[in-house]
């Protein structure tokens, strides 16, 4: 842990007002499944328009702890949270906080593109209809929200057609413009190449660096050289194997700026991980 | 050694004697066995038809208006099914203004809203078994519930309670088929809606229902034709076996207020008349009461397909 350590980020999202701005920070975060711990004690504050990427072996919680970021977990039954997950200060999961407001601001993008099985303009107005902007808005909207997603070259003359259509890559663009759509200031990607080629991938790894000046990014990856090559701080975790019940819980081991982690970590697990030699 | 060369000519032997398959006996025999079950089906099937087309045909190809028009008589010459199509015209009605919203609303709230546990588990397994609770006695919980208790509402032995006894007979069936067809709307879809912010009523209303509309529609409608073949709850609740003395036209509500009779009745009161020309009719309502079954699967199939278009 060296969040407290490095002066760059502050751990109070009151800091003086050079330092970077945290939009999210976890702190103590503790997942539960009913009796078992999925997750231990998490600590990752996220500055604005950065983007960090969560690494780490298969259940090591990453995605659990990324779906504490917008309480996707709730939606789970017996899913469990302590600890605090603050937004701009405040506590997401006090209990004044609509999960429903939460996710509007802080998007979410999915592992397997999930597009609605309805058309291309359909998709990307669900989330501004529900949020009661006005319809007169919306072909500006559609259009804004494929741009940035690099989308609307390929797709602007046929939006009425299904998005089911489209190929994997483009598809998933679609849900990250869907994403956009409702304007959030955070993107929660969990995954979003690893049902991708390589070449889909490389566009949504440009887009994501295209629009970082807008968004605040998290995004959990199986693929090292995506989080070395997109992310500016990266976040590894790993597997606790708890040796009387034989129960896996999910601990953050390191985090830190990317280039350090990928080149001089301080823990030697990570150090395992990130030059292959997982131990 | 050239690209492209077998090893040698041994090697090659080796491998087409091991490429080579035996016969597949076991499959083939399984296919067959299939293929007779199949052929046992359409066989019965096609039998029944027959034999109900070549009894009714004459009277449908002389007086099918009048047999359709014309009450029930003592002379099979001038009977027909008139009050007995009414009646089951309007037990359809009822019963898909009641089940179909009371059993679609308690599948959504199973599968969208119950807590996954032990109670929710327990009334899943009684609607169950429910389901498969004989229609007697589905008829003779009508009797005391519609007939008698709520007399002051049914009107007694009317058919609107017999449309109701039907109503709580494909309660079940509908809120199983109408809970799986949920079941299976893929929870990406659901997250896809929370991502951006929908709200459960949201996601369920843009999404999970339009999804499961065509599996709820076919399991309901199916549900339906079934149930207005079923003559034994509506023979409980005091359908009339003989003339109606209620002379509304076919689509009349008054009906429900009043005595009734049934096709599957008709049908069952006709077939055990000794009297010469009573079989022939029989069928010929046999075959009306089947037109109005395929209609309603037809309506099933018309929608599902319109729906499934859409989503």
């Amino acid at each position: 842990m060296t969040v407290e350590t490095d002066p760059a980020v502050a751990t109070d999202g009151a800091a003086a007002p050079d330092a970077p701005r945290l939009v999210l920070d976890a702190r103590d975060l503790n997942v539960y499944y009913g009796e078992f711990m999925a997750v231990r004690n998490v600590h990752v504050a996220v500055p604005r328009n950065e983007i960090v990427a969560m690494i780490g072996p298969s259940g090591c919680g990453k995605s659990t702890v990324l779906r504490c970021f917008n309480r996707m977990n709730e939606l789970i039954d017996g899913c469990r949270v302590t600890g605090e997950v603050r937004y701009h200060g405040v506590d997401l999961y006090d209990r004044q906080v609509d999960a429903v407001e939460v996710r509007r601001r802080i998007g979410m993008v999915f592992q397997k593109p999930n597009p609605f099985p309805k058309s291309i303009y359909d998709n990307i107005v669900f989330g501004p209809r529900i949020a009661g902007v006005a319809k007169s808005e919306f072909d500006g909207i559609v259009e804004s929200s494929l741009r940035k997603a690099a989308l609307w070259d390929e797709v602007k003359d046929r939006l009425k057609s299904s998005a089911l259509g489209l190929s994997g890559g483009q598809q998933q663009r679609l849900c990250i413009a869907r994403a956009v759509a409702t304007n959030p200031d955070v993107l929660l990607m969990d995954e979003p190449c690893s049902a991708l080629d390589p070449i889909a991938t490389g566009k949504i790894e440009d887009l994501m660096h295209e629009i970082k000046a807008e968004y605040t990014i998290v995004i959990v990856t199986h693929n090292m050289q995506q989080a070395a090559r997109v992310s500016d701080r990266t976040a590894f975790f790993t597997v606790e194997v708890n040796s009387d019940s034989d129960r896996r819980t999910g601990v953050l081991v390191e985090y830190d700026d990317t280039e350090k982690i990928f080149s001089n970590p301080s823990d030697s697990r990570t150090e395992n991980y990130v030059t292959g030699r997982f131990g | 050694m050239a690209f492209g060369q077998v090893l040698d000519a041994g090697t090659a032997d080796r491998v087409k004697a091991s490429l080579a398959g035996g016969r597949d006996v076991r499959g083939v025999l399984f296919r067959v066995v299939l293929q007779l079950a199949l052929l046992f089906t359409v066989v019965i099937l096609a039998a029944l038809l027959v034999q109900v087309l070549t009894l009714g045909w004459e009277t449908l190809a002389t007086r099918l208006g009048d047999f359709l028009t014309a009450e029930s008589r003592s002379r099979a010459k001038e009977a027909g099914v008139f009050q007995g199509l009414r009646g089951t015209l309007w037990i359809g009605v009822v019963t898909t203004l009641v089940a179909f919203p009371l059993g679609i609303s308690a599948a959504v709230y199973l599968e969208e809203y119950a807590p996954k546990n032990r109670m929710t588990r327990f009334i899943e397994l009684n609607i169950r078994n429910l389901a498969g609770v004989p229609s007697v006695v589905y008829g003779i919980l009508a009797y005391t519930i519609f007939v008698t208790l709520l007399r002051p509402v049914t009107g007694g032995k009317t058919a609107l309670s017999g449309a109701l006894a039907v109503a709580v007979l494909v309660l079940p069936v509908i809120i199983i088929t109408s809970a799986e067809a949920i079941r299976a709307v893929p929870d990406s879809l659901r997250e896809a809606g929370f991502g951006v912010g929908a709200t459960r009523w949201e996601v369920i209303r843009s999404h999970v229902l339009p999804y499961a509309a065509p599996g709820i529609l076919t399991g309901t409608l199916l549900s339906l034709g079934r149930a207005l073949g079923e003559a034994a709850p509506l023979i409980l609740v005091g359908a009339v076996a003989g003339s109606v003395g209620y002379s509304g036209g076919l689509l009349d509500p008054g009906q429900l207020r009043e005595q009734f009779t049934a096709m599957p009745i008709v049908i069952a009161t006709w077939s055990t008349n000794a009297r010469p020309g009573f079989d022939q009719i029989t069928a010929a309502a046999i075959v009306v009461l089947l037109v109005v079954v395929l209609l309603a699967n037809a309506t099933a199939i018309v929608l599902r397909n319109r729906f499934e278009k859409k989503r």
